[in-house]
């Protein structure tokens, strides 16, 4: 017999530790089942777009890298790309390799963040989270040699790099490339056979393949459904149609299948990591950056161009009129529009579902709100 | 049923690998005002260093700034030949540190710094005058965009490397 219950609707956010930022959910329960969802954007608006029609096409880089700050390489890429793109700039060799070796460490770097945190969600408080820390930590190391800050890293540049790679990186990265394997097999041991964890996240969340391509859902949250979609095959760019590396898929589209899907992909990077390092080696040093004049102007026109960022399909749409700034500039940020499937992967679980669903996610609110 | 019938196991093999991780204790944690890492050669610390001697007043600097923080202005009459710059402000509250003025300067004139710690009670006090952005023994110039001065700094403390403090 159940029992009637009047509707509640409760505020979680905007700072709350469980949702990634500051972000609002509005949600209604009647009892204890979600019966209504509503997402409330907008808390860390910075007008990014905006920001970008005043300022000259390489003074807005560094404005990238704080759209998605927990992969502002890929940021940078999107952007660089756009622009080349638009002005039909060709890249040296070198940098293209360059731009890969960084955007699979980034990668890498930020699926540690959202399986970490996903985990954490879950209710392992902080231990494999820490695990998953001393790699980053590692990496960011690299990314620190590499460009000298460890979160903003403002290094690519339109028609290439900003600086070559220093002697000691490759080394470092070869030796980081070795042990990874070892330590992802490390975080599987943790977590992902733990009984707790499968009772909590098998079939919880479950997104159809349907729903997902309807609310134009991409990366690694329309994988786990099943859609073999990755713009890094689908709409190649840079040099990866000459890499090897598998697509990982989910199979139920729950939210299992989406933390594991990001541990599969950490090893596809590995690969793709050291097919790019034995590559690079062969490249002579120096020649990072082609030759574009300080102030770059596009010609008239428009273009939108996308790449596999960690969180999916992050676009860049620019309009330029001629002169030194875009005339328009869009994001599209893939944290915002996987975020928009989160109702349907929400309704009728509870509220502590909630919470390891929009873990699994994987949101960064600066991408979200720009 | 399924889901429990190996019940324990998972947990198990979880709490080994916690097990072996406490024993072997692993040395990762820096304890900071006393231990310290060599930072990056590249470090796009705080704040900028700007050399007078080198600069010429150009201001492709203050142009490439996103953020408009620098602010200079020249002498109207040549001073030995040359335009004497008698303001250089750098507003570091407003400062992102992208270091693009650095890569921009086409005299070599203005560096990323070294340091770090450098917090200020006030707003105002993050705004500084040329006098007080000139190299110092605490103001030292990082090898940002300056790949000639890059050997000559001190390597990076990695952690890949299992290096958890600078060698010293
Ligand atoms: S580092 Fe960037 S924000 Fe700071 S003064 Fe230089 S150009 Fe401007
Ligand atoms: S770009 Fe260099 S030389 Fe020109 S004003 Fe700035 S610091 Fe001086």
């Amino acid at each position: 017999m159940a029992i009637r219950t009047q509707p509640v609707s409760i505020n979680i956010g905007p700072q709350h530790p469980s949702t990634h930022g500051v972000f609002r959910l509005r949600v209604t329960f009647d009892g204890e089942v979600i019966i209504g969802l509503e997402p409330i954007f907008g808390y860390l608006h910075r007008g990014k777009e905006k920001l970008a029609e005043a300022r000259t096409y390489t003074q807005f880089i560094p404005i990238t890298d704080r759209a998605d700050y927990l992969a502002s390489m890929s940021n940078n890429w999107g952007y660089c790309l756009a622009v080349e793109r638009l002005a039909g700039i060709e890249l040296p060799e070198r940098a293209e390799y360059i731009r890969v070796l960084v955007g699979e460490m980034m990668r890498i770097s930020n699926h540690l963040m959202a399986v970490g945190f996903f985990l954490n969600d879950c209710g392992a408080f902080f231990t494999p989270l820490l695990y998953m820390y001393r790699e980053r930590e590692k990496l960011l190391d690299l990314f620190d040699m590499l460009c000298g800050q460890r979160l903003n890293y403002n290094y690519m540049r339109i028609g290439g790099v900003s600086q070559d790679l220093p002697v000691e990186f490759l080394p470092a990265l070869k030796k980081f490339v070795q042990e990874m394997p070892g330590y992802i097999d490390e975080y599987e041991q943790l977590l992902t056979t733990n009984e707790i964890l499968l009772a909590r996240s098998k079939g919880v969340g479950v997104l159809s393949p349907e729903q997902a391509v309807n609310a134009s859902v991409s990366g690694p949250v329309l994988r786990a459904c099943g859609v073999e979609w990755d713009i890094r095959r689908a709409d190649p760019y840079s040099i990866y149609p000459q890499l090897e590396f598998d697509i990982p898929t989910g199979i139920q589209g729950d939210t299992y299948d989406r933390f594991y899907l990001r541990i599969q992909e950490m090893r596809q990077s590995v690969r793709i990591l050291q097919q790019a390092i034995t590559g690079i080696e062969q490249l002579p040093h120096g020649v990072y950056r082609a030759h574009v004049l300080s102030l770059v102007r596009p010609p008239k026109g428009e273009v939108y161009s996308r790449i596999e960022s960690p969180k999916g399909e992050l676009g860049y749409y620019i309009v330029s009129d001629g002169g030194v700034s875009p005339w328009r500039c869009r994001m599209r940020g893939p944290s915002q529009l996987n975020l928009t499937a989160l109702r349907d992967m929400v309704l009728g679980w509870k509220l502590a579902d909630l919470i390891i669903i929009l873990g699994s996610i994987d949101i960064v609110m600066g991408e979200v709100d720009r | 049923m399924s889901k429990f019938d190996r019940f324990g196991l998972g947990l198990a093999k979880g709490l080994a690998l916690t097990g072996k991780t406490l024993l072997s204790r692993p040395n990762i944690t820096v304890q900071y005002p006393e231990q310290r890492l060599d930072v990056s050669r590249r470090l796009r610390g705080p704040e900028l260093v700007w050399v007078a001697l080198k600069c010429t007043g150009c201001a492709t600097c203050a142009k490439s700034c996103p953020q408009g923080s620098i602010e200079l202005a020249t002498s109207q009459e040549l001073v030995d030949n040359k335009y004497e710059v008698v303001e250089f402000l750098v507003d570091h509250g407003r400062c992102m540190f992208c270091g693009l003025c650095v890569e921009a300067c086409p005299f070599d004139a203005l560096y990323m710094g070294r340091g770090y710690e450098r917090a200020a009670y006030r707003r105002g006090d993050l705004v500084l005058p040329k006098e007080k952005l000139q190299m110092s023994a605490d103001r030292q110039p990082s090898a940002y965009c300056r790949p000639e001065m890059e050997a000559e700094l001190p390597l990076q403390t990695l952690l890949v490397y299992g290096q958890t403090r600078a060698k010293r």
